[in-house]
């Protein structure tokens, strides 16, 4: 047995103290990166099966599994719950927590009983949320608008407008744990130019968490006021206005893409490296267009607004912000490419969700930028053109590269390897799941097949059969992980220190690391990553740890 | 370790008697008429009351450089949420029908 | 470094300074957070009073512009106490560091007092808005609802967070008495000094935006 199987037995964090009291309390960044993958998961599944009722209801063109009333809780009840309690904290709250101390080279973020408060806000946010779904739902979409939300619909917009409220706190907190973390808790010579662009890319969300999602907390209390006690801001028929509403909302709501977006950006920089072992191309450029997204994100919310009444000048200007934003997400796209330009590249399971991101996550970006456009937005406006380009970023972009992240690290997190045979189904399995559903979304946009409706016409059958189809295969692709991660976690070989031969200084502690991450204080003594350009991949997949 | 910058109390003794001057003029001030001048005024006196206390009773005149950085940043975040909003209300009625929204 | 651990030092950090400066910071980026959080309400303030300048000045006419007044002294008086009690923790006087935490708790709480006579003369006078709103002049009585919406959601904010200031004093209060805090540590004390005074600051925009607009033409008569 060699010295690094050996470690595996050596206290860790997961094994460091036991009982249910030791996770609930716990102060460690690691085990409450464990408390969020339960809590985004749990929810991730309520929300997936809200999904699979939609896309059941649509296979017949009429309306015969659930009514309308009925339907408009369910894509709100869909939304709501992946949007706030899944997308939102899903990469940071996991896979941020649990490495961004690791990264920098010290003990804990800067504040770690504010950490766990995150969690429980989060899980009392989620818990509010789910009881107003329980107690009736409600019929607004995820995004609330006034007057309907307001006055109009009697649904339990109130303590659902609560949970998210509840939730964006916890929000807020993470992204100012993040930020005091990187600024002042940094290893010797981790200078902010050896920082892993994982850690860069949260800073940026952290950013846009703190600037934004105060704006949206005020924002729901207004319409939580108006709700129970009339005041009228958002009611036209008490002077208000109801595109008021969707300025604020939208002032949070569109950065917000970028609090999804981001972190997946950050996972996808590090496979990249790891997998092309190389140095990313152009490094500064992708640390800047980090923060160029999130800072850009706050000026173009206006083009959500299109057709709601917002003055055509503004418009105008917001569609040519608009197009700004594309210029640091093209910079990623394209260092990213060029990192892998004579790289050594092997196709391992987190790889292929990598690739697949910048396939997906072009195709949503470009989009985006049709729907950024003015004249194009006011016909497709409302339609599956617009639900197929959010959902090639969000699912496309995000959850490709959540679940990258989660297959790279999961040897780090939990000390076990994945069988990398059906990691690579799976990741098929999504890939051309997600294709098969919401290309054909974009067809039957372009057709003006709106959305938020339970019936259609009969020509758009086959399409929204495709589609449904398409759902099941992502559903099973979404499965599979479950299975055989819960499998490595009883009968997964021991994974080692550094399975994936990658550099940073997670991979230089034991897997999975001790409560305190390193048993000497790191020292970053040479640049990030310090792959000798073109070195050999280890293309016989993972490495157990008794290979080395 | 004690490198800590300690105010002396006649600092903010000063500040506190300027801000209760700054108090009475923003008060005396709101009764004379100055047409639009008025809230130029008023505002002018809160922000500079608001920076007294900035700078002195929350010490950002002592610390470290990121610390007022980060104060700026959240004001300036404040303007992009003010501007860009009013951009559309102002705008409105550029066409000529008048703004709907005014009634 | 290599000194032993203080015990006032958690573990996460490796000295006192950078203890102390990341508390500071991440006091800040809170107070930014709060910065836009209230930015939302003055962004409403500002929408609807550019659109009813005249609902808004008769609608601040009915504030009673003394209780403002007295409040915005309290207030800042409070916050010079507040200043005091951090000057105190970090000339290691600690018996001061007890009285200055008092006397701001004090203020506070007059402040709040007042507060409360002010919101109930409002429910008298039918000034709360919903079904039992009635303005004097009933050709702005229904912009006149917004700008009391507004007042009370802005104050009703910031009363909210005197509240919850109230409260951590109250909590800190224990650890003070016990002589905790000294020039070494005090951490605490000035992060909710920091806290305390931006609400401070909040209340110096509020007192001028709400009670102060359109004394001239309504008032010098």
């Amino acid at each position: 047995m060699s010295s690094e199987a050996m470690a595996a037995e050596r206290p860790n964090y997961l094994n460091a103290t036991t009982g249910l009291k030791s996770w609930l309390l716990t102060l460690d960044h690691k085990r409450i990166g464990i408390l969020y993958l339960l809590g985004v998961s749990a929810f991730f599944v309520l929300g997936g099966i809200f999904a699979m009722l939609i896309r059941l209801e649509l296979v017949t063109p009429a309306g015969d599994l659930v009514q309308p009333d009925a339907y408009n809780r369910l894509f709100t009840s869909h939304g709501v719950l992946m949007v706030f309690f899944f997308l939102i904290p899903a990469i940071p709250g996991v896979l941020g927590n649990f490495l961004i101390p690791i990264m920098i080279g010290t003990k804990d973020l800067a504040f770690p009983r504010l950490n766990l408060l995150s969690w429980y806000l989060f899980m009392a946010g989620g818990t509010m949320a789910l009881g107003g779904i329980i107690a009736g739902g409600v019929d607004t979409g995820w995004t609330f608008y006034t007057p309907y939300s307001s006055t109009y619909t009697m649904t339990a917009v109130i303590p659902v407008g609560l949970g998210v409220f509840v939730n964006g706190f916890s929000g807020i907190l993470t992204g100012l744990n993040f930020m005091v973390t990187i600024h002042r808790m940094r290893a010797p010579g981790m200078t902010w130019f050896r920082l892993p662009l994982f850690v860069w890319s949260h800073y940026a969300t952290s950013l846009i968490q703190v600037l934004g999602t105060p704006v949206l907390a005020i924002t729901l209390v207004l319409l939580v006021f108006e709700r129970a006690f009339h005041i009228g801001v958002f009611d036209p028929t008490r002077g208000g206005d109801p595109v008021f509403f969707q300025h604020l909302f939208w002032f949070y709501s569109h950065p917000a893409v970028y609090i999804m977006i981001l972190p997946s950006m950050a996972v996808i920089s590090e496979l990249i490296a790891a997998f092309a072992r190389k140095r990313i191309f152009g490094y500064h450029a992708v640390a800047f267009a980090s923060i160029g997204i999130a800072v850009l994100g706050f000026l173009v919310w206006g083009h959500h607004m299109f057709v709601s009444g917002q003055s055509v000048y503004a418009g105008t200007a917001f569609s040519l912000l608009t197009m700004l934003v594309a210029i640091p997400s093209a910079i990623k796209v394209f260092n990213w490419s060029f990192t892998l330009y004579q790289g050594s590249v092997s196709f391992q399971t987190p790889m292929l969700y990598a690739l697949g991101f910048i396939g997906l996550f072009m195709i949503g970006g470009l989009t985006g930028v049709f729907l950024g456009t003015l004249g194009f937005d006011v016909h497709v406006h409302d339609t599956y053109f617009v639900v197929a380009h959010f959902h090639y970023v969000m699912v496309g972009g995000t959850i490709m590269g959540y679940l990258g992240g989660l297959h790279y690290w999961w040897p780090k997190i939990t000390g076990k390897l994945y069988p990398e045979f059906w990691g690579k189904i799976s990741a098929l399995l999504v890939f051309v799941g997600f294709n098969l559903t919401f290309f054909p979304q974009f067809l039957l946009g372009y057709m003006g097949m709106p959305r938020r409706y339970h019936a259609y016409p009969e020509e758009w059958q086959v399409l929204n059969v495709l589609s449904s189809a398409g759902a099941s295969i992502l559903g099973l692709g979404f499965v599979l992980p479950v299975l055989y991660f819960a499998w490595s976690l009883k009968k997964g070989p021991l994974a080692g220190r550094n399975p994936w031969g990658a550099r940073g200084l997670e991979w230089e502690t034991d897997s999975p690391p001790p409560t305190l991450n390193f048993d000497e204080p790191p020292v970053m003594n040479h640049e990030v990553y310090p792959y000798a350009d073109g070195e050999p991949g280890s293309t016989s997949g993972m490495k157990p740890a008794s290979a080395h | 370790m004690s490198d800590i910058h300690v105010v002396p109390v006649k600092i903010y003794v000063a500040v506190f008697l300027t801000l209760m001057v700054l108090t009475a003029i923003t008060v005396a001030v709101a009764f004379v008429d100055l047409g639009a001048l008025n809230n130029v005024v008023m505002l002018g006196i809160a922000v500079a009351k608001a920076t007294l206390v900035v700078l002195f009773f929350m010490h950002v005149k002592y610390g470290t450089r990121l610390v007022p950085l980060v104060a700026a940043g959240g004001f300036f975040w404040l303007l992009i949420l003010f501007g860009f909003t009013l951009s559309d209300y102002l705008s409105r009625g550029w066409l000529g029908a008048g703004t709907p929204w005014m009634r | 470094m290599s000194t032993a651990h203080p015990a006032v030092l958690h573990h996460q950090f490796d000295t006192l300074e950078q203890q102390k400066e990341s508390a500071t910071l991440g006091m800040w980026l809170f107070l930014v957070q709060e910065i836009l959080f209230f930015g939302g309400l003055f962004m409403a303030y500002m929408l609807y009073r550019w659109r009813d300048p005249q609902a808004f000045a008769a609608g601040s006419h009915e504030l009673d512009i003394t209780l403002g007044l007295v409040n915005t002294v309290i207030l800042i008086a409070s916050s010079l106490t507040m200043a005091m009690a951090v000057h105190s923790a970090q000339t290691d006087k600690n018996k001061a560091l007890v009285r200055y935490l008092v006397a701001t708790g004090i203020l506070g709480l007059a402040f709040l007092v007042i507060k409360y006579f002010e919101y109930s003369a409002k429910w008298e006078h039918h000034l709360v808005p919903g079904p039992n709103f009635h303005f004097p002049e009933l050709a702005i009585d229904g912009r006149a609802e917004i700008f009391f919406s507004l007042y009370f959601a802005m104050t009703g904010m910031h009363a909210l967070h005197m509240v919850v200031g109230l409260v951590l004093l109250g909590w800190l209060l224990v650890p003070a008495a016990r002589g905790r805090f000294n020039s070494q540590y005090h951490n605490p004390i000035e992060c909710f000094g920091l806290y305390w005074h931006f609400v401070d600051i909040v209340w110096i925009f509020l007192f001028p935006l709400l009670y102060l607009i359109g004394r001239h033409y309504h008032g010098a008569v």
